[in-house]
């Protein structure tokens, strides 16, 4: 027997660290506004290491605004974003970047008239130290991207700038991976590419993943723990493995 | 067949001065969508910077004083790039995005910079020079002070005042001592001359046709300057950050690139291309505080022509814009139709300097008609993309 998730309070589980190290992303009280109307309404989470968590929600929940707070992009948020125990809400997004924290935005936003090289390379800069060469373990995850190097960007196929847009955030290796609607407007076999390829930079390199997403098998077999957003709070969350697979779906479908 | 030569080459050498102001236009407006009504003006400080080279040279001496080009080059692009780099940070970087805001600010800056070389002597130049670190330095200093934020106000509207309150009585006061010495405008409103080098006096001669040398070291100019801006933003790390921001700003910050120092690095180098533009004219004409004005709805066409966003169009448009100008001011278009007098009546009509120039805009606006977006206009994928 399931343990019955609790609707109205949202605490009846908590994301609990399995190792006893602290999170290495917690939100407090983050709220959100797009001018006068308040979008995320005093939302905290927390990411530990190595964890696979997913955001789940229907469109215009508040999902992506939440993201791209966390990435620095949107500058009326109040409430306390930590990364690494340390609050980074006063830092802009190239800052973010540079201490970890890699993303693949909502309709991936690849660099269209960059070749895929370059679009690798620029990918780098959130790795100033490092040497300027693109790792191989890029061209493992992402077979496909190594026979276009040479191509621009903007002439790849939707699930091939997908595919770019994951890499080129890996690239600089990070410790956090922000992604926003991965499987949208993707082919199912590679929807199936992407996903393998999320599961082993999680397992293999112990890469945090933040997933935002509106497709319930994908978030089920990739996430660890799932948080359910809706008007711009939360509303449940729990592991994956004891999610209550009926009442998710009722809130995901419209 | 000397005609057609006769035509592509005065045609190519009115194009290369285009091309060359339009240069650092294309950066700025094309790359960044920036309008900068100044971009005249700093090819003016470029042009009267030169001025003061080849007036520091003169006095060293043969070998020296026709070498003067080289340094005037170098010295040009420091100047008119740091005078950029003040421009973006102190008024452009608020306005990103509003691009009327821009249009008027620059255009103020712009009548700023045209008076400023009309009044600058010795007593205005300390009084800036004397006010900047005053103020300046005084924020620096204070801003280390742990409880900054909460007197940034009051302390800016003090030092303000008191910097200006100093600097203008410091240059009263030396004014009043040494009186003429220094209060003598170092260019005033007259227009200057600047001598071009004696070995590029001359020309060669190829066939019928005279090629002066003037004319080629311009064209070699901006050869040089294009092949090096090509260089740097294809093979060179800063410039695959410059593409990259100018392409997805938002993007470029998320991917780590310190998208504020790129813009001003972008501006910086827009603007230096613009003083090397300016000692490329001032060895056509003599130099005044106007000198800008000849130009910038000249720059601004070939860039609108050429596609924005596109070198390679700015490129072809100068040529195009160069050679059409000439072959219809020259006349040379009613020698092709001897026996048609109406046209020939026409062509002839439009065979003035001027009277071309309106030739050529009316050709422009019906081009852009047909083709509203450039030459060379984003295809594809990559436009939605």
């Amino acid at each position: 027997m399931r343990r019955p998730m609790n609707t109205e309070n949202a605490t009846a589980t908590q994301n609990l660290s399995r190792d006893g190290s602290g999170p290495l992303l917690e939100v407090s009280d983050l709220r959100v506004y797009y001018g006068q109307s308040l979008i995320v309404k005093d939302l905290s989470f927390k990411i530990f290491p190595g964890q696979a968590v997913c955001l789940l929600g229907r469109n215009g929940m508040g999902k992506t605004t939440t993201l791209k707070a966390l990435m620095g992009l949107l500058k009326d948020c109040t409430g306390k974003i930590a990364f690494e125990g340390r609050p980074i809400n006063h830092y802009p997004p190239n800052w973010r970047a540079r201490a970890g924290i890699g993303y693949v935005p909502q309709g991936r936003e690849i660099f269209p008239r960059l070749t895929v090289e370059e679009n690798l390379l620029v990918g780098l800069e959130a790795a100033p130290n490092k040497e300027r060469i693109i790792p191989e373990f890029i061209y493992d995850l992402f077979p496909i991207l190594r026979s276009f190097l040479k191509r621009l960007g903007g002439d790849l196929s939707g699930g091939q700038q997908q595919q770019l847009a994951i890499a080129r955030a890996l690239v600089a290796e990070p410790k956090l991976l922000l992604l926003d609607e991965p499987t949208e407007g993707i082919q199912p076999s590679i929807i199936i590419e992407i996903e393998e390829a999320i599961t082993r930079i999680q397992k293999e390199r112990g890469v945090s993943v933040l997933l935002v997403e509106q497709y319930f098998e994908f978030a089920q077999s990739l996430a660890d723990y799932f948080y359910l957003m809706e008007n711009g709070s939360l509303i449940m969350e729990g592991p994956t493995d004891q999610m209550d697979e009926e009442k998710v779906r009722a809130h995901l479908s419209i | 067949m000397t005609l057609l030569l006769d035509s592509l080459f005065n045609g190519i050498s009115i194009g290369t001065v285009l091309l060359i102001a339009a240069l650092g236009l294309a950066i700025v407006f094309g790359l960044m969508g920036v309008i900068n009504m100044a971009h005249g003006e700093l090819m003016m400080l470029g042009a009267y910077t030169t001025f003061v080279v080849q007036n520091a040279f003169r006095p060293l001496g043969d070998p020296w004083r026709d070498l003067y080009i080289f340094p005037a080059l170098v010295a040009a692009f420091a100047v008119t790039a740091l005078v950029g780099l003040a421009l973006e940070r102190g008024v452009i970087r608020f306005l990103y995005g509003r691009p009327l805001e821009t249009l008027l600010a620059t255009w103020g800056v712009s009548l700023i910079l045209q008076q400023f070389v009309r009044s600058v002597n010795w007593v205005l130049a300390l009084r800036l020079g004397a006010f900047a670190v005053l103020f300046f330095g005084g924020w620096w200093l204070l801003s280390r002070r742990a409880d900054w934020p909460r007197l940034k106000g009051w302390v800016l509207t003090l030092l303000l005042l008191l910097s200006t309150a100093i600097a203008a009585v410091g240059g009263r006061v030396l004014a009043q001592t040494y009186a003429l010495a220094v209060t003598q405008p170092w260019f005033g409103a007259q227009n200057k001359d600047v001598t071009a080098p004696r070995w590029l006096g001359g020309g060669i001669p190829v066939g019928n046709l005279f090629l002066p040398n003037t004319r080629l070291f311009i064209i070699a100019l901006t050869i040089l300057c294009i092949l090096g801006l090509y260089f740097f933003l294809q093979r060179t790390r800063w410039g695959l950050r410059i593409r990259a921001v100018t392409q997805n700003r938002a993007m470029s910050a998320c991917v780590g690139i310190p998208t504020q120092k790129v813009d001003a690095l972008t501006f910086a180098i827009g603007s230096g291309l613009a003083g090397v533009a300016g000692v490329a004219v001032s060895l056509l004409g003599s130099v005044g505080p106007n000198t800008g004005q000849n130009y910038i709805v000249d720059t601004f066409m070939v860039v609108v022509v050429g596609g924005v966003g596109k070198l390679l169009g700015s490129i072809v448009a100068a040529l195009g814009i160069g050679i059409a100008n000439f072959v219809i001011g020259s006349g040379t278009l009613a020698l092709i139709f001897p026996n048609v007098p109406i046209l020939t009546d026409t062509l002839n009509f439009f065979a003035t300097t001027s009277m071309a120039k309106v030739m050529v805009f009316a050709l422009i606006v019906a081009f852009l008609q047909v083709r509203p977006r450039g030459l060379f206009p984003e295809k594809g994928r990559t436009v939605d993309a």
